[in-house]
């Protein structure tokens, strides 16, 4: 593989980080919620895709459909009467409910599902590409997931810029005292905020089970590559999330360019330095907002 | 005489364990311009909090418009037509000048306040709508803070510390204004450490004393030693 077909492959792999990391972007954005389970929902948003597509016998992205309002309800109802309770000027309530539903979710699934890898088949698109060069082909459904991931940002951003809606969250970000003031339930502005949040991890989870196998545990491993997105690019900025994704994920096929001896891992350890780098010398990101905490 | 507009009775609210009120009594008439005055820490801020919902309160009751006001969530307070200009201006500094106005009306009571006659009553605003609120001077920043809490069409205004932190010619000129910006019939709620402002500004003026309404007037039944006594507390000899 040539240095620059691995960055193009990088390029579109960076669109499914970018697609895992939007909710953490946003919640965090938007209310500085960190949510440890972020993870294992995308795992099982893809588990119940692999529910509903034996059930409905269905494509995996018709079982979207299903999986995503789900996911949406889910999400609303986690942060109303759950999430909520933990918000607050301690960040550690948050910390440990979200770190302990995702070993709830994880287990459940071990429960429900086996601890057997699982995948979803997509059909023919999962190995249909486009030949660009006699050296860089680009796969059909990574460019899908791209595709995904850019639309996802450019509608949240406009629905953020653009919008009374999206107002009311920036300005429940800034203040949500003086929000209140202005008529702004918060608390309902949050709901919203973490049923995005979900839904737009579910449509990761699913991407990530068509294209690769997935087992109940791989969660953690799912929510480190989103976060080091988010960090790279910037917390809080939705642009910066899609940069970081993408950053991230030509460092990591760079990565294993330089060195197949360790197999996929030294693609994975090039990515960790980066964001150790960035932490280090530009802790803010690429795109972050400086100074306020 | 039927109900006042606002009418507070034994309001007992804190931070916490913290308790910063103690049994106030006030009643606002509809149209009144009442000033709090009161030493740092006297309650005067916590006051306008616990009307707007900020702060809960602990005890007593406060009645809006004829109906128990407690029981309505903070942020369902301005649909009533209840307005806080917050201490330190508070605007949403990532959000444009512009922006903040039209959060202000965000959840607001039907009226005919719109961006047009907020720039009318406070033409300063006009050249700074699509700047960044976060870098406005304070004076500016005062005058859409109180732009935006007439974009809600409130019944009753409370403006909290408007003076504070600014030039005195600044402090003039917007207190010079104030009576036409909130415009005829408006109630409004002021609390200001500039006693001389506050004196000239309004109809009758209480004056609280660690969390106690320790003298109310007008502002000419009121000498300079009884305010002084209500502000400091009784000498002791």
């Amino acid at each position: 593989m040539s240095w620059a077909n691995a960055a193009v492959q990088g390029v579109l792999l960076g669109g499914l980080f970018a697609l895992v990391a939007t909710g953490l972007s946003l919640s965090f954005g938007v209310m500085r919620f960190v949510n440890l389970a972020h993870g294992d929902l995308a795992i099982l948003a893809a588990y119940l895709a692999v529910s509903t597509t034996t059930i409905l016998d269905v494509n995996p992205f018709v079982s979207l459909l299903v999986v995503v309002p789900l996911m949406a309800a889910a999400g609303y109802l986690t942060q109303r009467y759950v999430f909520d309770r933990t918000i607050g000027p301690d960040p550690l309530p948050a910390i440990l409910v979200t770190f302990g539903l995702g070993v709830v979710i994880q287990n459940a699934l071990l429960q429900h599902y086996s601890a057997d890898s699982q995948g979803l088949d997509a059909g023919s698109i999962e190995t249909a590409s486009i030949r660009l060069t006699d050296d860089i082909a680009v796969g059909w459904f990574p460019l899908l997931t791209l595709g995904t991931a850019v639309v996802v940002l450019v509608a949240l951003q406009l629905l953020l810029s653009r919008t009374r809606a999206g107002r009311a969250f920036r300005a429940t970000s800034d203040d949500p005292d003086t929000a209140r003031l202005m008529g702004i339930d918060d608390r309902r502005i949050y709901a919203r905020v973490m049923a995005i949040a979900f839904a737009t991890v579910a449509l990761a989870g699913v991407f990530i089970g068509i294209r690769q196998t997935f087992g109940p545990a791989e969660g953690p491993s799912i929510l480190l590559f989103g976060f080091e997105a988010v960090v790279i690019g910037g917390l809080g900025s939705l642009w910066g999330t899609l940069v970081g994704g993408i950053v991230l994920g030509v460092a990591q096929a760079l990565g294993n360019q330089v060195d197949v001896r360790y197999d996929l891992l030294s693609g994975v350890l090039f990515g960790h330095l980066l964001f150790l780098a960035v932490l280090a010398f530009r802790p803010q990101g690429l795109f972050g907002r400086q100074g306020r905490a | 005489m039927s109900e006042p507009l606002l009418a507070i009775q034994g309001l007992s609210a804190g931070y916490g364990a913290f308790q910063a009120l103690f049994g106030v009594d006030l009643r606002v008439a509809e149209g009144e311009t009442v000033a709090v005055i009161g030493a740092n820490g006297a309650g005067k801020t916590t006051l306008l909090r616990a009307i707007a919902g900020l702060v809960p309160a602990t005890a007593g009751t406060v009645r809006f418009a004829g109906a128990d006001l407690l029981a309505v969530p903070a942020y369902r307070r301005v649909a009533e037509g209840i307005a806080l200009v917050p201490e330190g201006r508070r605007l949403f500094p990532s959000l444009s000048v512009e922006e903040n106005l039209l959060v202000g009306a965000h959840g607001r009571r039907p009226g005919q306040w719109d961006i047009g006659r907020v720039l009318e009553v406070l033409p300063v605003i006009e050249p700074l709508l699509s700047r960044p609120a976060g870098v406005l001077s304070g004076g500016e920043s005062q005058a859409v803070a109180i732009g935006r809490a007439l974009m809600s069409n409130p019944r009753l205004v409370l403006l909290d510390e408007a003076s504070l932190g600014l030039a005195p010619v600044v402090i003039k000129r917007l207190y010079a204004a104030l009576p036409d910006i909130i415009g005829g019939g408006t109630t409004v709620l002021i609390v200001e450490q500039d006693i001389g402002q506050a004196l000239a500004l309004a109809d009758r003026i209480v004056c609280l004393l660690e969390g106690r309404v320790s003298l109310t007037g007008t502002p000419a039944s009121v000498d300079r030693e009884d305010i002084t006594a209500a502000y400091f507390g009784k000498v002791r000899t």
